[in-house]
């Protein structure tokens, strides 16, 4: 099947002259949760807003269900929902017609059932009467979520969703998130944290400075990270890696001087005892030890020298 | 055409207006009476007539016109300015509308509100004089058409305007002005010919003269003049318009 949502070599130059999107492109299937993890001004916002029709392309171009998102932007908008990052409500309108507003936008049916059901998912029936500038920060997300959700969208984009909610409330909306793709919606969000991507996300897209670095499964990555390497300094150079330690995953350092076991910290079994007592056994003198992580920070620079490779 | 998303925008504007319906009428009434007042006392103490009409009665369409233009103005530029300012415009923007149905849901309901201030004015000056209405129809028309074209450039004012201040300036230096020397308060015929010349510049002059027209079938200009004026600054309005959303200018940057 066609991916739901491919963005071809997409740029944006704002006035001014800033490039903020550097040539994207992106394949999202039907039904996954992508989360786009980046640092501020990494162009997050500025990659939703020019999918959802906020701002224009500079150039390049998507499609959402196959639609152009300039040429046929009716249908394209059609099977999108919006969450912003910031939060923009008009304070004396009540809950329930903000919400019927962005329905009757999306060219739907008034339909109050369906906004009820909707409230109800997001825990803010009660307060469908209540004007917004009576909700605290956390409830007025969830009716900018209500409001994405009011015409039953395909594609749903979250823009920093869990920013200045508390942690029960985070958990609450991780829940939403997986019911919301259990009905199939497909969910793009962005946030500063991998471990929020890790919580929610079937994929997780690196991007940095206008530039998608990376792109990879959620497990795949996490496992990448979860590796660590143990840095074992030896007295005497070696030549090369002894035969009785074939069965480690080895790697001989700078001038022989140094052993680097590269094991996963998450499995059940290191294997460090072990080395260390083949070690022994083989009659080679250690020097040091020392351990190294490869932060989500690393990967990115080791992506962008191979970028410059 | 996404009839239920201009309805949704027109419903929507319209329902901020009937939540404050009261001021939206009480405030015409008086500024209409202290009009009568002042005008219909002072100055028509001195000019009993113009041209046949009693002074008193002579004003009501220029009075109409006045208020009219200025609510359709700020209206509507309020009305998208307030969006842009607050942020809530993005819900506008992402939707699957084009310019057409954003303009006729938000122009469309500032027209509405100026339209029923205009009819309250009139309403409240038929209270101080004698009114005839010559051609209602035409006088009906003429106003609408100035508010739809009025509200049309009201929602220009209001993309383009970067701050409230902004917001204020066009009709305070621009649009007052006009229609103040547009014959609102007295007919071209009376000023000096060199003036009169200068007058057929001012777009207003053709707005006031075809409206009043429609009550005491006199004129400063030709009635088809007056409907040509408006019919090209709405479709004037409307080119400028589709421009914005065309180029994204103020809107999409
Ligand atoms: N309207 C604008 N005009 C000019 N530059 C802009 C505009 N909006 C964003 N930028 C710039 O584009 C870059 C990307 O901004 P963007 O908001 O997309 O970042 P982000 O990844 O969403 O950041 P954050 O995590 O802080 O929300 C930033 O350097 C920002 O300064
Ligand atoms: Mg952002």
């Amino acid at each position: 099947m066609a991916p739901i949502l491919q963005i071809k070599n997409l740029r944006k130059t704002y006035e001014g002259g800033f490039e903020a999107l550097k040539g994207v492109s992106l394949d999202i299937e039907e039904g996954e949760i992508i989360a786009l993890l980046g640092p501020n001004g990494a162009g997050k916002t500025t990659l939703i807003s020019t999918l959802c029709g906020i701002t224009i392309p500079t150039s390049g171009n998507a499609t959402v269900g196959g639609f152009d998102i300039q040429r046929d932007f009716r249908a394209a908008r059609n099977l999108i929902g919006l969450v912003p990052q910031e939060i923009a409500l008009e304070q004396f309108e009540t809950v329930g017609n903000a919400v019927r507003l962005t329905r009757g936008l999306f060219g739907k049916r008034r339909d109050d059932a369906h906004i009820d059901k909707v409230l109800g998912q997001l825990s803010l029936l009660d307060k469908k009467g209540v004007r917004t500038m009576a909700l605290s920060g956390g409830m007025k997300r969830r009716v900018l979520i209500a409001k994405a959700l009011s015409h039953d969208p395909r594609v749903l984009f979250l823009d920093e969703p869990t920013a200045g909610v508390d942690v029960s409330l985070r958990k609450e909306m991780w829940e939403v998130v997986a019911e919301l793709k259990r009905d199939g919606v497909t969910i793009i969000l962005t946030t500063h944290y991998l471990e929020e991507a890790e919580a929610i996300a079937d994929r997780i897209a690196v991007i940095n400075k206008g530039e998608i670095l990376l792109v990879e499964e959620t497990d795949k990555l996490m496992q990448r990270l979860g590796k660590k390497q143990l840095i074992v300094d030896l007295r005497d150079p070696l030549a090369e890696i002894p035969a009785a330690l074939a069965g480690f995953d080895l790697a001989l350092g700078a001038e022989g001087r140094c052993l680097i076991y590269t094991y996963d910290t998450q499995s059940e079994r290191t294997g460090i005892t072990r080395l260390l007592s083949e070690l022994a056994a083989t009659g080679i003198n250690l020097r040091d030890l020392s351990t190294r992580q490869d932060s989500l920070e690393e990967i990115f620079v080791g992506l962008v020298r191979e970028d410059a490779a | 055409m996404n009839v239920i998303a201009i309805w949704s925008i027109y419903r929507y504007e319209m329902a901020r207006f009937f939540r404050t319906i009261l001021q939206s009428f009480i405030s015409p009434v008086i500024s209409t009476s202290l009009y009568f007042v002042v005008f219909g006392t002072a100055i028509g103490s001195r000019i009993q007539e113009v041209e046949g009409v009693s002074y008193g009665a002579f004003i009501v369409p220029g009075l109409i016109m006045l208020s009219v233009m200025m609510q359709s103005i700020s209206n509507a530029s309020f009305a998208i300015y307030f969006p842009k300012f607050i942020g809530t415009i993005y819900e506008i923007l992402s939707a699957p509308v084009n310019f057409l149905e954003v303009v006729v849901g938000y122009v469309g309901a500032a027209a509405t509100k100026s339209l029923f201030i205009g009819l309250v004015i009139l309403g409240t000056a038929s209270l101080f004089v004698d009114l005839s209405i010559a051609h209602p129809l035409a006088m009906l028309a003429f106003l609408v058409l100035t508010c739809i074209s009025f509200a049309l450039m009201g929602f220009i004012i209001g993309i383009w305007a970067k701050n409230f201040e902004q917001l204020q300036l066009v009709p305070m230096l621009i649009v007052t002005p006009l229609v103040f020397l547009g014959g609102a308060f007295y007919s071209t015929s009376m000023l000096p010919p060199v003036w009169q010349t200068v007058t057929l510049f001012n777009p207003v002059v053709y707005l006031i003269s075809g409206f009043r027209w429609a009550f005491f079938e006199q004129a400063d200009v030709p009635v088809g003049l007056s409907l040509l004026a408006i019919a090209g600054f709405t479709a004037l309005c409307l080119g400028v318009i589709w421009w914005i959303f065309r180029s994204g200018w103020r809107l999409r940057d």
